[in-house]
């Protein structure tokens, strides 16, 4: 149905040609769903545009061919290509809500496609938008054809968007990133929709993303990409058990999934043995019915209603929960940004919660409980290099200045394995785990008891994550850290934690070792969690290099030599 | 409808918010007069006055009360439409100004009408082929707009189109002698001269006018058509314009319902902005082309101290640029639908 050969783009840059993808070739049958996988800057995205033709500026596809029933796609005419896109292929995009033009009622952006496509009248466009949402299970949906995109969930966005994308009954979906940003559940959700929709209307599917556990379970063929090529294809389950290509092996390695260690993530060469942590009975941190309400546009807002838990000495504790459960108003209360509404968090024994958050700069206690954040690119002052990053805290709060400044952040540099040629730089010429070091490291600067760790790792490809996760790992072993590990990724907390807390609308539905939660969840909310995260096919016991687990790479367990 | 009962709601609130921002507005033009230097008792009784005709001047005005009294003797004028008269025309400052402000409005309006037609296509036609020679074009006139003070265009176009050329009329007021000023229905010669359908002077206003209203469109298209260049880039980098052209629509669709639209906000903004401080700038275009607007006859009052005047003019121009912001933001919760619900 879609036949590509050696397909090449470039695109002209200020700093000279770039080639984005390099010379592929593949094709979609009819009724396949066709996975793409690769991280970012693979090229997977800039094949889906250049297919569909909608190329940023200074894109041009270089060479090669691409045939669509028939059609070529690399030099139809402008005008054919618009009756094909959204009619014969079409295309769902991640981050839904910025998908849908915001002030346009999401009925009339259907009725723009089937418009266009002579779907519709003026007389019947209403109707067939509202049947398009009832396609796609929206409920309600004469209500909520007049809605606009910034009233609706995110969720409720990405079905908008495919029923755009379904309205004219194209034969080839391009889906990418759908579910990049949403919800675990609501991944599940859409994905299956998105699947039982192709299944039924008898569609081809390319599916796009950089989760091999989501691309395993949904397709029936995987393409792995790098640098814009090719390096491995084929069946899902042999992909994973056995991937013949350096590059999705160690892909595969990477992908957090059941009955790993957090040490496999990394490639068999690079793995050192993990280091034991010993987690004490003195607590260090006790929440004790805290409880935080905002004074809302409709009445307040409940955010946290009243939890309780421990964390021990050198413990890793894990808190689960999808967006607006509470799990970022709970930590920002703990370290210390925001002030609760009632409660206790006592750190050392001690209730922290009653310093209000605006004098806590000043409070001694304020260098031993740090943060590191979500986007590592977002949390760096733009304009400090990653030394005055490093620096800041050190000058602050713990007065160093000059050489011993210079000395004590090189050693952390060095701790969080941030190349020393690096400090110099400024956040737009680091890499995103470079970003993530300079976050820990600034983070562990005053050699804190305890890290609120905000999901520091859900913006990176999963090479990086893997690196990073084993970083913090060590960190924790080594500086004696505890951790409160704040995730939507069961798999990685599942690799991290000791403890998890699930938290669903503000409360805690469930709590315990992490072993027993993940195993035996008695919670309905958490077995509902536990059943929507992807499920990569279990790897094939690794016969290749059977020596690699334990001898080597004894030297120094901390720093590796990849500087991500 | 369900969406319009929250929009209308914001709606209302935001024209109550604009009740405190004039009675401050009353207050403050109120203090004016008692904060200046001087006794305004001395100035109103005229330069002639001796110490007991300025009493007088003083009782007869009030100013020998104590300040809250006067303030509600102010008010009350203020409320009988009676802004006191002015020294140097003679006539009330009421009068004045209805004769004023609308020449001063009708060639603001009629050059931001102007800026708006040439600036709003020009930024959208260069964000939309960057690069080219349109997208260049936009650069020169932009560049030349803020660079060429308004009183070195008009003078230049006088210049050109009146004493080289020969093709425009002499550059001295609203409407050539030859011509009887239309009836006063709106003070706006243009549409007073249509409702009374006489062409003739219509036409003739029309002259005196374009040349003050092309200097001051000049001056007023620059930051329009900038800011309508980068609102347009910005949308049309967005996710939605790629979802837009990924589901096959035309390019007038994407460009005109799914970019334009979106980038109209900043442009709105703009455009506010531009309509305030042209309606201060003018005063130089008013003096080249002696056009009777507000803007010379306030320099003129201050100049003289003529504070009635002065005080009917501050009240005047808040009072119109509360007005405009009111517009502006109703405008606002127009476009986006988003807007309505951030207001509280």
């Amino acid at each position: 149905m879609l036949t590509v050969k050696d397909l090449s783009v470039m695109f002209q840059t200020r700093r000279g040609p770039v080639d984005a993808v390099r010379g592929i070739s593949f094709e979609v049958s009819k009724g396949e769903i066709l996975g793409i996988v690769g991280e970012s800057g693979s090229g997977k995205s800039v094949t889906s545009y250049a297919l569909m033709r909608i190329l940023e500026a200074g894109g041009v596809i270089k060479a090669g061919e691409a045939e669509y029933s028939g059609i070529d796609l690399r030099r139809a005419a402008e005008r054919d290509m618009r009756d094909i896109r959204g009619r014969e292929i079409s295309m769902i995009f991640q981050n839904p809500r910025a998908a849908l033009n915001p002030i346009r009622k999401v009925g009339h952006q259907i009725e723009d496609v089937l418009r266009q496509h002579a779907r519709a009248t003026r007389y019947d466009a209403r109707a067939k938008a509202i049947a398009a949402l009832e396609a796609v299970k929206i409920k309600d949906a004469e209500a909520r054809y007049d809605a606009y995109p910034f009233e609706l969930s995110g969720g409720m966005c990405q079905r908008i968007v495919c029923a755009i994308a379904l309205a004219c009954d194209p034969r080839l979906l391009i889906a990418d990133e759908p579910t990049t940003g949403l919800d675990i559940t609501t991944q599940k959700a859409v994905m299956d929709l998105v699947r039982d929709l192709i299944r039924e209307r008898g569609m081809s599917s390319i599916l796009i993303t950089h989760d091999l556990g989501l691309a395993a379970q949904y397709c029936d063929r995987i393409l792995v990409m790098k640098d814009g090529l090719i390096v491995e294809q084929g069946d899902p389950v042999q992909i994973f058990s056995d991937p013949q290509h350096p590059y999705s092996r160690k892909l595969v390695d990477a992908t957090p999934r059941a009955g790993t260690g957090v040490r496999s993530l990394l490639p068999a060469s690079e793995r050192k043995p993990e280091p034991q942590i010993a987690v004490s009975d003195t607590p260090l941190v006790e929440v004790r019915n805290l409880v935080k309400t905002y004074a809302g546009k409709s009445g307040p807002v409940h955010a946290v209603k009243d939890i309780s838990f421990t964390v021990f000495k050198g413990q890793c504790v894990g808190l689960v929960g999808e967006s607006g459960c509470g799990k970022s108003t709970t930590s920002e209360i703990l370290v210390r940004l925001m002030d609760a509404t009632a409660g206790q968090v006592l750190f050392d024994g001690a209730d922290i919660a009653a310093i209000p958050a605006r004098g806590f700069a000043r409070d001694p206690r304020r260098a031993q409980i740090q943060m590191v954040f979500q986007d590592a690119t977002d949390s760096l002052n733009p304009r400090h290099s990653a030394r005055q990053t490093i620096a800041e805290p050190l000058r602050r709060l713990g007065g160093m200045r000059g050489a011993k400044l210079d000395a004590r952040i090189e050693e952390l540099a060095t701790l969080v394995g941030l190349p020393l040629a690096l400090l110099s730089r400024f956040p737009h010429q680091l890499s995103g785990g470079q970003k993530a070091r300079v976050g820990i490291a600034r983070a562990v600067a005053l050699e804190p008891k305890f890290l609120i760790l905000d999901e520091p790792t859900a913006a990176l490809d999963v090479s990086i994550q893997a690196v990073v996760l084993n970083l913090l790992v060590d960190l924790r072993a080594k500086l004696g850290l505890s951790y409160l590990f704040v995730s939507h990724d069961l798999h990685v907390v599942r690799l991290l934690c000791d403890h998890v807390i699930v938290m669903k609308d503000g409360q805690i539905v469930e709590q315990g070792a992490t072993h027993d939660v993940m195993t035996h969840p008695q919670n309905l909310y958490t077995k509902t969690l536990l059943a929507a995260a992807p499920k990569p096919p279990e790897r094939r016991q690794i016969r290749d290099f059977p020596h690699s687990e334990d001898t080597d790479a004894q030297h120094d367990p901390i720093h590796d030599e990849r500087a991500s | 409808m369900l969406s319009s009962h929250p929009r209308l709601r914001a709606t209302l609130w935001r024209v109550a918010q604009s009740i405190p921002v004039v009675i401050g507005v009353v207050v403050i033009s109120f203090l004016l007069t008692r904060a200046l230097p001087g006794d305004p008792a001395v100035y109103f009784a005229g330069v002639a006055a001796d110490a007991a005709s300025i009493e007088e001047t003083r009782v007869a005005m009030g100013l020998d009360k104590p300040l809250p009294q006067q303030f509600v003797l102010y008010v009350g004028d203020l409320m009988r439409g009676d802004l006191g008269m002015s020294l140097s025309s003679g006539r009330s400052v009421v009068d004045d100004l209805a004769n004023r402000l609308p020449a001063s409005l009708e060639l603001t309006l009629t050059a931001l009408v102007l800026a708006v037609v040439i600036a709003v296509p020009l930024g959208v036609l260069a964000a939309t082929r960057p690069g080219t020679w349109v997208d260049h074009l936009c650069r020169v006139v932009v560049t030349a707009g803020v660079s060429l003070p308004t009183f070195f265009t008009g003078i230049l176009l006088i210049y050109i189109f009146y004493y080289l050329m020969g093709i425009a009329p002499s550059p001295l007021g609203r409407l050539d002698f030859i011509y009887l000023s239309p009836d006063h229905v709106t003070g706006f010669y243009l549409i007073d001269a249509a409702l009374m359908g006489d062409w003739e002077t219509w036409r003739g206003a029309a002259k005196q006018l374009i040349l003050p209203a092309s200097t001051l469109a000049l001056f007023t298209l620059a930051p329009i058509a900038r800011m309508t260049r980068a609102a347009m880039l910005t949308a049309l980098s967005s996710d939605f314009i790629r979802t837009a052209r990924a589901a096959g629509l035309s390019s007038r669709t994407v460009l005109y319902r799914y970019a334009f639209r979106n980038a109209l906000l900043p442009v709105v903004t703009t455009l506010g902005m531009v309509f305030s401080f042209a309606l201060g700038a003018n005063v130089l275009v008013e003096k080249v082309f002696a056009w009777p607007g507000i803007g010379s006859y306030a320099v003129e009052a201050l100049v003289v101290s003529d504070y009635a005047a002065v005080q009917g003019f501050v009240l005047a121009m808040a009072l119109l640029f509360v007005a405009l912001n009111l517009v502006i933001d109703l405008l606002y919760t127009a476009i986006d639908p988003r807007i309505g619900f951030d207001a509280k």
